[in-house]
C-alpha cells in the first residue's frame, strides 16, 4: 500500500452501529469533511488527503487506462493497488464483521473488472473506485440485516479479531468451486484463457467454438461469478 | 480462492480491448424507443391535423422545447447515474429550468386572464387524458432506459431510477404533444408535469429493484 493511500484512509471515520450493521442511507457518501477523524484536525486531515489523492488518482488512473490498453503487469498492479486501498477502506468500516472483509474485496475486484467499461476516463478514478465501494458495502450490509432477522446477532467475540488489523485474512469462499458450477461454455475458456493463460485463439480450437464465443464465454462467465458470490453471502 | 489468484486471474490475458463508448448502447435504445413511442401516438391517437398550423405559434415551440430540455437533461443525468461516482452538475439546473420558466409562464398567464377563462387555461379539454396518455407513450422509453441503465452499474440505484423515469417521461411528453393541441402554459404546468411525474416515481419505486447489480 503506498503511503499516500494510508493517509487518506487513515482520515476516514467509522459507521459502524451495534451490532456491526448501520443503516447507510444512499446519500451518505464517504467526504473528508464529513468523516474526518476528530483525533486529527480537519486542517490536516485535509491537506493530507488531497496531497494522497492526487497521487494515487494519478498512478491508478494510468495503470488503469494502460491495462485497458492491453498492459496485463499495468492492469495486475492496478488491481492490486485496489486490492489493498478496499481491504483498508472496509476494515475501518466492518469493524464488527472482519470475516467479510477478504470476501468483500474480492468481490468488489471482479465488479471494478466486469465494470471497467463504465469508468469514464474524464472522471476522477478515486470516485469511481469508492462509489463501487460503496456500492457493495451497502448491498453487503442490507444483505446481513435481513438475514440477521432470521440469524442469532454475531458473537461478542468478534470485537477481539477487530483489534488485530495488518496480516490479509482468506476468503471463507472459494471462488475455485464456484467456478467448477458455471457451465462448460464458460468454465472452459475461464480456465484456459484467464488461469492457464493461453490465447483465445488456441482456446477456441481446444474447445471447438468460435474466438468470439471464448470471450463471451469469459465475460459471461466472469459475471455469473460474481452474481454467485452476491447470492452466496 | 486467495486474493492474490483472482489478481492475476483476472490481469492474464487482459487483450487489449475496444471499449466501446456505453453512451452508444444508450443512444440506439432511446433512438429505437422514440420511433415505437411515436408508432404507438401515431396508432392510437393519432397526429392532429392542426399540427402544420401550429408550427407558427411560439408557444408550440415553447412546448417543444420544455419537453425536450427536460427529456435531454434526464438522459444526461440516468447516463451520469448509470456510472459509478459521476456527478450530476447542470443536469439540476436542465430539470429545474424548464420547469420553473414554465411555471413563471403559467403565473403571468393566468394573473393576466379574465377570471372566466382561468378554468379553461388550466384544465383545457383534456385534462384528465393527458397525464395517462404521458404515461402510456412512455413505457418504451422506459423500458429501453433501464434496459440501457443495466448495461452500466449504476450505484444510487433510486435517484437513477428517477432519472430514468423523468427522461422517459418527458420525451413521452415530446411525443405525445403531436397529438395533444393544448397550448396553455398554465395546463402544461401541470398536466404534462403530471404526466412526467409518473414515470418519475415509478422509476424511483423500481430503481432499487431493477437496477441493481
Amino acid at each position: 500500500m503506498s503511503s499516500g493511500f494510508s493517509l487518506v484512509l487513515s482520515c476516514g471515520g467509522e459507521f459502524v452501529g451495534e451490532q456491526g450493521l448501520v443503516t447507510v442511507h444512499d446519500d451518505l457518501f464517504w467526504s473528508q469533511s464529513i468523516y474526518c477523524h476528530q483525533a486529527v484536525t480537519k486542517s490536516d486531515c485535509l491537506s493530507n488527503s488531497e496531497n494522497g489523492e492526487r497521487l494515487s488518482e494519478e498512478r491508478l488512473r494510468g495503470l488503469l487506462l494502460s491495462g485497458i490498453a492491453g498492459d496485463a503487469s499495468a492492469y495486475h498492479a492496478f488491481l492490486k493497488e485496489l486490492s489493498a486501498l478496499f481491504r483498508a477502506f472496509l476494515r475501518r468500516r466492518l469493524v464488527r464483521l472482519p470475516e467479510e472483509v477478504e470476501d468483500l474485496v474480492q468481490e468488489l475486484l471482479l465488479a471494478v473488472h466486469i465494470q471497467r467499461h463504465t469508468y469514464d476516463p474524464e472522471q476522477p478514478i478515486t470516485a469511481w473506485v469508492y462509489a463501487l465501494a460503496r456500492y457493495k458495502l451497502v448491498d453487503l450490509l442490507r444483505r446481513r440485516s435481513r438475514k440477521d432477522l432470521l440469524n442469532d446477532p454475531l458473537d461478542e467475540d468478534s470485537e477481539l479479531l477487530a483489534t488485530s488489523d495488518g496480516e490479509v485474512t482468506d476468503a471463507r469462499r472459494d471462488l475455485a468451486k464456484l467456478l467448477a458450477g458455471l457451465p462448460d461454455r464458460q468454465r472452459l475458456p475461464i480456465v484456459y484463457v484467464k488461469l492457464e493463460g493461453r490465447s483465445v485463439a488456441e482456446t477456441a480450437r481446444m474447445i471447438g467454438m468460435s474466438e468470439s464465443a471464448v470471450k463471451v464465454g469469459v465475460h459471461r462467465g466472469l459475471k455469473a461469478l460474481a452474481a454467485k458470490t452476491r447470492s452466496e453471502s | 480462492m486467495k486474493t492474490e489468484d483472482l489478481l492475476s486471474l483476472l490481469a492474464t490475458r487482459v487483450d487489449a480491448e475496444k471499449i466501446q463508448n456505453p453512451m452508444r448502447r444508450y443512444g440506439l435504445a432511446v433512438m429505437s424507443a422514440m420511433a415505437l413511442a411515436t408508432a404507438l401516438m401515431a396508432e392510437l391517437l393519432g397526429v392532429r391535423s392542426t399540427l402544420a398550423r401550429d408550427l407558427s405559434v411560439p408557444m408550440f415551440w415553447t412546448k417543444e422545447a420544455f419537453c425536450a430540455v427536460l427529456g435531454a437533461a434526464g438522459l444526461v443525468g440516468a447516463a451520469r447515474l448509470a456510472r459509478p461516482g459521476s456527478r450530476l452538475g447542470w443536469v439540476r439546473v436542465g430539470l429545474a429550468g424548464p420547469l420553473l420558466a414554465m411555471w413563471l409562464l403559467a403565473a403571468v398567464a393566468l394573473v393576466m386572464s379574465e377570471a372566466q377563462d382561468r378554468r379553461a387555461l388550466i384544465f383545457g379539454d383534456t385534462a384528465s387524458a393527458c397525464p395517462f396518455w404521458i404515461t402510456l407513450i412512455s413505457a418504451p422509453l422506459f423500458v429501453s432506459i433501464f434496459w440501457a441503465m443495466r448495461g452500466l452499474a449504476p450505484t444510487r440505484l433510486w435517484l437513477a431510477g428517477a432519472a430514468g423515469g423523468t427522461a422517459a417521461g418527458a420525451l413521452g411528453a415530446l411525443v405525445y404533444s403531436l397529438h395533444c393541441p393544448e397550448l396553455a402554459a398554465p395546463f402544461l404546468g401541470i398536466w404534462y408535469v403530471l404526466g412526467i411525474l409518473i414515470p418519475t416515481g415509478v422509476g424511483a419505486l423500481l430503481g432499487p429493484t431493477l437496477l441493481r447489480w
